[in-house]
């Protein structure tokens, strides 16, 4: 009787197998980053990067007040340039900067806000680089403007004085 | 132009052939004829296929841009060299190499086994032909070399640059011989449980087979390894990436079926695991394909996102599946006679441990593999296995499989009185001792590491006294196992005495860390043919206080337009430097990450010594004949 019903069995199995596949065929799978503007946020959640405890994206961010979400690494050159402005800006009331940490080591990283100031009111970590996938990011730096848990505006690269004057007219 | 239109009706010829021998096996099947005519046809298949590829490879000489494949994979200024590798360089070219090796195959299938029963050469034949007529259908259909532009393109987009490497030159075309072999196989263990002749002869004809396509895959594998390591600039050699285990797979299923062959060349036993590991080796080899090939995974191998393609191997291999499975359930008639002198402690059950280990490693590496396409079919989640995956679940079953290994081939074909089980004490607890000593000033994973190293080292003095002791009466066995524990140990110490340093640097700068001192000294810009590069030159100051010079390399490459970074390498008989660097946006600064690799080069030349047992195994096979 078993040795009857194994076949079956068997072909049971594969014929499992095959509908996965067949299913995984039609999946897209070359990650092309979303311009998410006005956008919601995506959900998330990350371990802050001082006390490493876990938030998530729900209770987050303050509808009310504009942020500004900076993707940084301390191994990237560019994030260095932006980072000056960065501190500028911070000294502005109407903004709170958040830093996403990109795929850095966390000594690094406290050397260099050590270094050149911290300008982020709060740091995520995303140790893996996944978290900038959520956020549908095309890699360091990369800032994203976030008011009403929505992306007004999205910038590759990193800022300058003029993107700057930009997102403080913004703000008004 | 012409060589594209004589590929493409070569190829129809091809496919007519492959349906007249279906046509004449079958006819012939009941009469147990296997006359000249299928023969010839056999042959005429393989002739209209070796045309089929010349003209592609012509075409890709000629840079004849108005071929769709030729214009998407090459360009003028691409060297000689690479104009012909890039013929396999892509999914076309590669699947007419495939088809070549295929109707080869059974074609000195056909010529070599004139000795044997007329009705099992035309069944495996036949099965064979079931394979061929599929894949031709398959390079017609939808994934057709000679592909036609009007008009002309000027110029190709050009060969992805970072398979511009001697190493993956000839990487494709071995491992189809051992992919392929495979298929002959599986036909042939297909036909033989059809007919109800699995014996000791048959196991002895086979067994050249799996040899071959053993030896293959294994020098696949090795050339994908070493391209993986000068090339891709990550300074290792495996990264477990889902294209790595769709060939890892099949040779793991291989070398149960190797072991198990030459247990059944003895003595009439195992023969249900012969036909399984049969199946399951080309059945996976397949599964190899399809993942790559359907864009299903997500690597450097995958060539084109084509469903359609994918959808077509996938109800071929199915297909496949599902006819061994019949057949197998069908007739395979279990051989009883030789239980009852199964004594434990003998050569053949050190052979069921062998295949038990094999199974569970692959059964790791499959989960690992296709498990990230089970979730995201389910939930829509990306992940991706990584080595820590593969690390917990096949670390701790190295050790005894380690141990199983050196006991193993000690162990007599039927029974075995353990004679020397002193000598096989003595020489663990000088493993034990020795790796003890070897990693004293190892801080971290202390146990893990002398655990397993001692096992490694245990098979190294085991094998190698073998070697000398048994008068070279299983030479090739001995050399095999020897080149494997070389092999696992070389792999220990690597990974135990790695070290790296990542740091920016701009020209003039230096470094020092832990009694390394690098100093970047200058760039050189250079023109190449297809290709700008930036050569920096790096010193490094030792402990030692030698000073050893190292120029990574940045390859701009024109068409397409793709930086790729040389790794230097100082390789030197105890262990490999390796230097790579990177742009970084902002011109001055580089990306420079040193390592020190011990022991590389064992690590190459062991698997050339399993590849050397193998053709020892293989050649003196030959001469007893």
């Amino acid at each position: 009787m078993r040795s009857k019903l194994f076949p079956f069995v068997l072909i049971l199995i594969f014929t499992i197998i095959f509908i996965f596949f067949y299913k995984g065929l039609n999946n897209y799978n070359i990650y092309i980053p979303k311009i998410n503007v006005n956008k919601d946020i995506p959900l998330f959640s990350a371990k802050l990067f001082e006390s490493n405890v876990e938030v998530n994206s729900k209770e987050f961010f303050d509808p009310e007040k504009f942020y500004l979400l900076n993707i940084w690494s301390s191994w990237c050159v560019p994030c260095r340039e932006e980072h000056t402005l960065l501190m500028d800006l911070s000294k502005n009331g109407n903004i709170n900067l958040i830093g996403l940490n990109y795929k850095d080591r966390t000594d690094n990283a406290k050397n260099f806000l050590n270094e050149l100031g911290n300008p982020y009111i709060q740091i995520l970590v995303d140790q893996t680089g996944t978290k900038a996938i959520e956020w549908g990011a095309f890699g360091v730096p990369e800032s994203f403007l976030i008011h009403q848990n929505k992306v007004i505006k999205k910038y590759i690269g990193p800022l300058n004085q003029q993107l700057l004057l930009e997102i403080k007219s913004l703000l008004k | 132009m012409l060589p594209s239109i004589i590929g493409y009706y070569s190829l129809i010829l091809g496919l007519c052939s492959s349906i007249i021998i279906f046509y004449f096996s079958i006819k012939n099947y009941k009469d147990a004829v296997l006359d000249n005519k299928i023969l010839s046809f056999t042959f005429l298949q393989l002739f209209f296929v070796i045309i089929s590829f010349l003209s592609l490879v012509l075409s890709f000489i000629n840079s004849d841009f108005s071929n769709e494949t030729v214009f998407n994979n090459s360009h003028t200024t691409k060297p000689l060299f690479y104009k012909i590798s890039g013929t396999w360089g892509n999914h076309e070219g590669s699947l007419l190499l495939w088809q070549l090796v295929l109707t080869l195959f059974i074609f000195i299938f056909l010529l070599k086994s004139q000795n044997q029963s007329k009705q099992y050469r035309i069944l495996t034949l036949l099965f064979q032909e079931i394979i061929i007529i599929g894949f031709f259908i398959f390079i017609i259909k939808t994934s057709n070399p000679f592909n036609y532009i009007y008009p002309m393109p000027k110029q190709g987009l050009g060969l992805n640059p970072i398979l511009q490497d001697p190493a993956l030159a000839i990487h494709p075309p071995i491992l189809y011989f051992g992919y392929v072999g495979s298929s002959i196989i599986f036909s042939s263990a297909l036909a033989a449980t059809t007919l109800n002749i699995i014996s000791r002869e048959w196991a002895s004809n086979i067994k050249n087979w799996i040899l071959v396509s053993w030896i293959f895959l294994s020098l696949g594998i090795l050339l994908g390894s070493i391209w993986a390591y000068y090339e891709l600039g990550w300074g290792g050699f495996w990264f477990w990436d889902p294209v790595e285990n769709v060939s890892l797979m099949p040779w793991l299923a291989l070398t149960a079926l190797l072991h198990c062959i030459l247990v059944l060349e003895k003595k009439i036993a195992l023969t249900s695991w012969v036909v399984i590991l049969s199946i399951a080796t080309f059945t996976l080899s397949m599964c190899g394909t399809f993942l790559v090939r359907s864009g299903i995974l997500n690597s450097v191998h995958t060539f084109a996102n084509d469903p359609e393609r994918g959808l077509f191997i996938l109800v071929f291999l199915f297909s496949l599946i599902f006819l061994s499975i019949f057949i197998f359930f069908f007739f395979h008639k279990q051989n009883n006679k030789g239980v009852s002198n199964f004594f434990w402690l003998s050569k053949e059950t050190s052979v069921l441990v062998n295949n038990w280990f094999m199974m569970y490693f692959l059964s790791v590496v499959l989960i690992g593999t296709i498990y990230p396409i089970f979730l995201e079919v389910i939930s829509s989640q990306k992940i991706s296995v990584g080595p820590p995956f593969y690390n917990k679940l096949i670390i701790p079953f190295l050790f005894p499989f380690l141990l199983a290994m050196a006991i193993g081939p000690n162990l007599k074909w039927i029974k075995s009185n353990m004679d020397n089980k002193i000598n096989l004490i003595l020489f663990f607890v000088l493993s034990i001792l020795l790796s003890g000593f070897i990693l004293k000033n190892l801080h971290q994973k202390f146990l893990i590491n002398t655990v397993l190293l001692s096992s490694a080292f245990y098979l190294f003095f085991i094998t190698i006294r073998d070697l000398f002791t048994k008068n070279f009466k299983n030479f090739s066995q001995n050399v095999a196992h020897f080149g494997f524990s070389l092999l696992i140990l070389s792999i220990l110490l690597n990974n135990i005495f790695s070290s790296e340093i990542i740091i920016n640097l701009k020209v003039g700068e230096s470094f020092e860390y832990n009694k390394t001192k690098i100093i970047f000294k200058d760039i050189v810009q250079k023109k190449q043919k297809n290709y700008d590069s930036i050569i920096g030159s790096f010193n490094i100051e030792n402990f030692d206080g030698k000073i050893d010079n190292l120029k990574p390399e940045l390859r701009i490459y024109n068409q397409p337009n793709i930086i790729t970074s040389e790794a230097d390498i100082k390789t030197t008989f105890l262990s490999d430097k390796f230097m790579v660097m990177n742009s970084v946006q902002n011109q001055e600064y580089f990306n420079v990450r040193y390592q020190v690799k011990p022991f590389m080069i064992w690590i190459w030349s062991s698997v050339v010594l399993i590849c050397f047992g193998g053709l020892i195994s293989f050649f003196k096979k030959k001469n007893e004949k």
